[in-house]
């Protein structure tokens, strides 16, 4: 062929619908299969993403620590940054505050024993009653917050404004520092209230 | 006259009774002037057309088109102007929603610029000349792909679904009788997609069989984020670029979205930029405190994406009232996040007695379904209301069901069976004792 080759269209998505006429036909296979004939291993597009690249973009946290940079910072100077960049949407004390919509609350305990969510509409979520990684707080306020301009807080910016709010939600003692290292080792007092979806199709019971 | 009239009926001047000008009096007004009528009044039937909302003489007259020039060509369509949309709403919020008006639509397909809009910082505009997607992390070649490229992958086109899991949360949290269906269920919306199996992505890029998790990352001021099991990328995810024919609205991700179908709307990421493979979900503020669903056993669903089978009564619905009683159609749409529509039983007696509606058109796996049954209204006071079964024999459930399994300070996921109060008078109230 002078001009190249055709029929590398290659049936990527399968599905439910997909296995059920295996099982019901394996004749029907063998036709799916003929149709991958001719695909290549890749097609070779796209160029290689170089590790400048994805670091420039790679700025997630997990609660492996991955993604945690270097630096550190204390609840002292998060409690100045706090009042003066979050504290007109989240209130004074982590409250939250009105507008459209309203601003979160951020900060609260309440309630100590059972997490009764699911019975009690009017509890609010908070991260000292609700959040179950640490890690989630310092990868969302690093990279959303503020809300006005996200991505202008140094990263020991963000580890002064962890430790505020843990510190508020009494997860670390007043004035606690934090780095990396302490920040994973934190356990926040609803992580093991989370369950896998046991939800189903069929005809079973209601969940 | 004797006979009792329908509103239609009513519409229609009833010639030689009165001094309303009539259809024949209309018509010989413009026969009688054709010539300079085509030649100078064009714009002047274009304007009176547009500017007519109640039965005049322009609009009888132009139950005539063929009599009359019409508009010119255009390079994009509008809407007919007796017919407006209804719209959006609410609107003007960067960190919100906006809901679909259910109850003015027909058949499936949501019209692309009625889509319902959920953002959390604002629609983004991107250049696609310059929008690159980066898919790294456990791969063996990480790649770095432009619009153009992921346009040249093997691409497909299917009709899906894309629901908030918040949908319905206005109906649990403080239902009304005046709730629409826009406000009761408008944070869904059906549209024919097109772009590339997000396998094929990660076949190009390698992805290694350590890789159970990846995450899905927005190019908009929160950087959206959200944790997916592999599994989906190797059963019916895409990385779509169109939507109904055309270049993915903004508020809908262009140039690059993330489809699971059947999953809840939030971890479908708009202006998708970054994919990075992993072993364990990033637990994300959206899928930690925002997305997971509160239980009465004191824990909380976490990752809970599929949604569940449901179906509403769009028509008639409210701010409808019915005209008069007789016979008239029940629609509605159905759909479930695990497969097919396979069955929707209407109830025009309170859930008495169900009937199988018919299902129209193909019924395209996680995707609305129109339903539609014939009623013959006798004018007593009742509750409508639809139940859908899907291809798992899935059930949707009723509000006390769904509560007394879930909880009541739970509300995200709800698909429980809701419908329509008919008063006598043909007032339709919205009806949540289910």
């Amino acid at each position: 062929m002078p001009n190249g080759e055709i029929g590398g269209q290659r049936s990527e998505v399968r599905g439910l619908g997909f296995s059920l006429l295996c099982v019901a036909a394996m004749a029907a296979c063998q036709m799916a299969d003929d149709g991958d004939r001719g695909a290549p291993a890749t097609y070779g597009l796209g160029t290689p993403a170089t590790a400048a690249e994805v670091a420039a973009l790679n700025t997630d946290v997990a609660p492996d620590g991955q993604g945690l940079p270097p630096g550190s910072g204390d609840a002292e100077k998060g409690a100045a940054l706090y009042a003066a960049q979050c504290a007109s949407c989240h209130g004074a004390k982590g409250e939250g505050a009105p507008g459209n919509p309203p601003g979160p609350v951020l900060v609260g305990r309440e309630p100590r024993e059972g997490f009764n969510f699911g019975n009690d509409p009017k509890l609010v979520r908070t991260i000292g009653n609700y959040w179950p990684e640490a890690t989630t707080l310092f990868d969302y306020i690093k990279r959303t917050m503020p809300l006005s301009a996200p991505g202008s807080l140094s990263d020991s910016d963000v580890y002064s404004l962890t430790a505020h709010l843990l510190a508020a939600n009494e997860i670390l003692p007043a004035g606690a520092s934090l780095d990396s290292a302490s920040l994973m080792a934190v356990t926040m007092p609803a992580k093991d209230k989370f369950v896998p979806d046991n939800r189903r199709g069929g005809s079973g019971a209601v969940r | 006259m004797a006979k009792r009239l329908g509103k239609a009926d009513r519409e229609q001047p009833d010639p030689g009774t009165n001094g309303d000008i009539t259809r024949r009096e209309a018509l010989e007004g413009i026969a009688g002037t054709v010539g300079a009528v085509i030649a100078t009044t064009i714009p002047v039937g274009v304007a009176a057309q547009a500017a007519a909302s109640t039965p005049t003489q322009a609009t009888v007259a132009l139950a005539a088109p063929a009599r009359l020039m019409g508009a010119p060509t255009s390079a994009v369509g509008t809407r007919s102007p007796f017919a407006p949309p209804a719209g959006r709403t609410p609107v003007g919020n960067p960190v919100g929603s906006s809901l679909t008006p259910l109850h003015s639509l027909s058949g499936s397909i949501t019209p692309s610029d009625l889509h319902f809009e959920r953002h959390h910082a604002g629609v983004p505009a991107i250049d696609p000349a310059t929008h690159k997607l980066v898919i790294h992390g456990l791969v063996d070649r990480p790649l770095s792909l432009s619009v153009d490229d992921i346009r040249r992958f093997p691409q497909v086109t299917r009709v899906h679904f894309v629901e908030c899991s918040g949908n319905g949360r206005p109906v649990w949290v403080s239902p009304a009788p005046d709730m629409t269906p826009q406000r009761t269920d408008g944070l869904t919306s059906n549209s024919e997609w097109t772009g590339v199996p997000l396998a094929t992505l990660f076949r190009e890029a390698g992805a290694q069989a350590a890789a159970s998790w990846f995450l899905a990352e927005g190019g908009d001021a929160c950087m959206m984020t959200r944790s997916v099991p592999m599994d989906k990328a190797f059963d019916d995810a895409l990385v779509v670029w169109a939507q109904n024919g055309e270049p993915l609205r903004p508020e809908q991700g262009f140039p690059l979205r993330l489809l699971l179908p059947g999953w809840e709307g939030n971890a479908n990421v708009k202006w998708l930029r970054r994919l990075e493979l992993g072993t364990k979900p990033w637990m994300t503020r959206w899928e930690t405190s925002k997305y997971t669903d509160p239980l009465k056993d004191g824990t909380a669903r976490i990752f809970s994406l599929v949604m569940d089978a449901k179906s509403i009564i769009t028509t008639p619905s409210v701010p409808t009232k019915l005209s008069g009683h007789g016979w008239r159609s029940v629609s509605g749409i159905a759909w479930s996040g695990r497969g097919r529509i396979t069955r929707v039983e209407v109830s025009a007696d309170g859930g008495a007695t169900w009937h199988d509606a018919e299902l129209q058109g193909i019924v395209h796996p996680k995707a609305h379904t129109r339903f539609a049954m014939m009623w013959n209204w006798d004018g007593s006071g009742t509750v409508l209301l639809s139940r859908a079964t899907d291809e798992t024999g899935y059930v949707q459930p009723t509000r006390k069901a769904l509560m007394d399994a879930r909880g009541s300070g739970t509300d995200y996921h709800n698909n429980a069976i809701r419908g329509w109060r008919v008063e006598p008078d043909g007032g339709v109230y919205f009806h949540w004792e289910t």
